[in-house]
């Protein structure tokens, strides 16, 4: 015999699970029974449920295996925990499986303790979600959820398994070997003869323009998506969840797009007669407005789902498929199409006129060039994690990432997001730097997380951008609001120095450039978590 | 413009929520909506009508695709489908009138289903159309209680909605 609890753990194993995060309650606990005795499975921790969903996300990201991160809670209020973790995956399509318990089956919406409809409170967010109402329903409904969380477009499932489900012992055991869900069969191939007209409108084009979005990361194409770039040399642009496709520093990558991103890139998207959108929605913090676009320009849009195409920007070539395949495709049909050194050179020149040299304030620290200068400071395939607010566009603007990572979250903008995934981040990539960038209202948002990151010896590197202010706020404010700053000054921060201490985490503080970059140089190398506290000029701006 | 889309959804509890809050969240207006199940006991079909331009429909169209248990969607092209309503309407009907009720029930091809001394009530399966022109034609009578099923509608000759 055996139990539905055991079932669930030895359904991870089957799907070659290794970390796990979580945060146990009572309807959880058959599970945390069974999970103790996993040897093949790490079960990390967590001080909030909601860290659990981004821990799973940043591992999510980094892993090599591509296998979706997983997160457990339990019933009621550990459950709407991971809600805004599940959210933020789901916006990013991030592939996620995420555990609940539930009250006993029985007991099911009479408000019990601790009870909570979790699938109908996670509706909008997940891709999917079940509620297991039989133990022998458990090996198809994971194998299923594995499957949907890490095809098509990636995106979070939800299982809400009721304690009496876990408890109860069946006959045997027997994970499937594959799935059948008559309503789910992703389109991954691109059709071709829409590959053709985008072939045909890349030929016959002037100034053509690549915009990479947080697709080209997911389906791995990274690669064959620079190979097209190179042999092109067509210019690209990026969203903020595809920064990272291609190296800062190469000639043809222009920055990031919108209205936080580089003047070049919105320039150049300004121009463009054709563009080729990768795997990207193009939400309205990309392209505000249908004028960033000329009214001629020839969009081709390649995405995995459907429902983004023509969505939000009007498409006259729209291809479905995976990045992978079309990007083959497109590869293997471009020929020797070059494009015009005239538009290249345009460019070039663009990218050097725009270019801007932060002014200094004495006494802190300038973040843009700390940001600029962070990636020679580390090995080439670091991984950098940004928080939301100003600390992100510095990040998403001034890192000149290599071949490593960055990571944020684009679509849903959830502040405290850096830290957990950053501990997700250094479980999947433990030989890599993982590095976090964020504010102090970011920090303050997830640094029970500490805890965890103490607790498992992480050496995950904070650099706290301390200016007391809730600074991308602030800014909306200066600008809209007539400076009236409601809510944006952080009276009562703590010393994040003693915070540190408190958790035996190495710190230093920093009130310059050169004593920040001295500080980091020393700590790179160690196998040791640490936090740098750099002292910002309040009134900075975020580009 | 108003569209009909035929929806067959895995028959499972809680896909009907899925829907109808996909279309809230998404601001899509649902002028009527009618499940039930198909010749196939796995399978409901979800018969919507609403209300929007071109863009909201193939958006609707796309996120209804999305979400795993629904099997299959179908825009149904004006004019090359039958559709019905039923709807029973309880009228007001005092003695005196209650002959040239029943007239006009008969000229319109509905159905008294019931009636009691001070009213009747009417059945009436039709497009919505017809059932606006009977309600209207009912309506000086002093309509008390009008009950109504959403549309349901069928692909005419040999196309058919299926998997």
């Amino acid at each position: 015999m055996i139990s539905g609890a055991e079932i669930m753990v030895k359904c991870l194993e089957a799907e070659g699970v290794s970390v796990i995060f979580g945060y146990p309650g009572a309807t959880i606990c058959p599970f945390y029974d069974k999970i103790y005795d996993s040897t093949a499975i790490k079960h990390i921790l967590v001080r909030q449920e909601q860290n659990a969903a981004h821990m799973a996300s940043g591992y999510a990201r980094c892993s090599a295996s591509g296998i979706p991160g997983v997160c457990v809670a339990t019933s009621g209020p550990g459950a709407t925990n991971l809600i805004t973790g599940i959210a933020t995956a789901y916006t990013d399509s991030i592939p996620l499986v995420a555990i609940t318990g539930q009250v006993r089956s029985d007991l099911l919406g009479r408000d019990v303790f601790q009870e909570a409809d979790i699938t109908g409170a996670c509706e909008p967010f997940v891709k999917h979600s079940y509620i297991v109402k039989k133990t022998e329903d458990l090996p198809r409904v994971f194998k299923e959820a594995f499957h949907i969380a890490s095809t098509g477009r990636k995106g979070p499932v939800l299982i809400d398994i009721p304690m009496d489900i876990q408890e109860k012992e069946i006959e045997d055991f027997t994970y499937p070997e594959s799935v059948n869900i008559i309503g789910y069969k992703p389109t991954t191939k691109g059709h071709a003869i829409q590959v053709k007209r985008a072939i045909e409108a890349i030929r016959s084009s002037r100034r053509p323009l690549i915009v990479s979005g947080g697709g080209v990361l997911l389906s791995g194409v990274k690669p064959t998506f620079q190979a097209f770039a190179d042999t092109t040399g067509i210019p690209v642009i990026s969203t903020m969840m595809g920064i990272g496709v291609m190296p800062s520093e190469h000639e043809l990558y222009l920055g990031m797009l919108g209205t936080h991103g580089k003047t070049v890139a919105n320039r150049a998207l300004h121009d463009a007669d054709v563009v080729i959108v990768c795997g990207a929605r193009l939400g309205d913090r990309a392209v505000a407005t249908p004028h960033q676009m000329s009214e001629n320009t020839t969009v081709i849009h390649i995405d995995i789902d459907p429902a983004e195409i023509g969505k939000n920007v009007k498409t006259e070539i729209p291809i479905v498929g995976d990045m992978k395949n079309v990007m083959n495709m497109l590869i293997e049909s471009i020929g020797d199409y070059k494009v015009s050194k005239q538009w290249q050179e345009t460019v070039k020149t663009w990218k050097k006129d725009f270019l801007r040299v932060p002014p200094v304030f004495e006494g802190f620290v300038e973040p843009r060039t700390l940001i600029a200068h962070l990636s020679a400071m580390l090995r080439s395939k670091a991984i950098l994690v940004a928080d939301v607010g100003q600390n992100q566009i510095w990040c998403a603007n001034n890192f000149r990432i290599r071949e490593g990572r960055f990571l944020t979250t684009g679509g849903m903008g959830t502040m405290g997001y850096s830290i957990p995934a950053a501990v997700g981040a250094k479980l999947a990539r433990p030989e890599r730097d993982v590095v976090v960038v964020c504010g102090d209202g970011s920090f303050q948002m997830s640094m029970n997380e500490l805890a965890t990151i103490a607790g498992n010896n992480l050496a995950v590197k904070i650099i706290i951008m301390r200016n007391h202010r809730l600074g991308m706020v602030r800014e909306l404010q200066d600008k809209n609001y007539n400076c009236r700053h409601s809510a944006t000054v952080l009276q009562g921060d703590p010393d994040f120095l003693k915070i540190a201490e408190a958790y035996g985490i190495d710190y230093a503080e920093a009130n310059s450039n050169a004593e920040a970059e001295s500080i980091i140089k020393g700590i790179v190398d160690s196998d040791k978590p640490f936090i740098l506290v750099c002292s910002v000029y309040p009134d900075t701006p975020s580009i | 413009m108003q569209y009909t889309l035929s929806i067959l959804v895995e028959n499972h509890a809680g896909v009907l929520s899925k829907i109808s809050g996909l279309f809230s969240r998404r601001g899509f207006n649902i002028d009527s909506l009618a499940v039930g199940v198909t010749n196939d006991p796995t399978v409901s079909r979800i018969t919507i009508v609403a209300n929007g331009d071109e863009y909201v429909v193939e958006q609707l169209e796309k996120q209804l695709n999305k979400v795993i248990p629904v099997i299959k969607v179908k825009r149904l092209t004006e004019g090359e489908f039958i559709s019905r309503e039923l709807i029973l309407i309880k009228v007001h009907c005092a003695p005196s009138k209650r002959a040239e009720i029943i007239k006009t029930a008969e000229i319109m091809q509905a159905k008294i289903v019931d009636a009691a001394p001070n009213c009747v009530t009417v059945e009436y399966c039709e497009t919505s159309a017809r059932i606006k022109t009977l309600i209207d034609m009912l309506k000086p009578y002093g309509i008390r209680e009008i009950v109504r099923t959403g549309t349901i509608a069928i692909d005419r000759g040999n196309t058919s909605v299926s998997i």
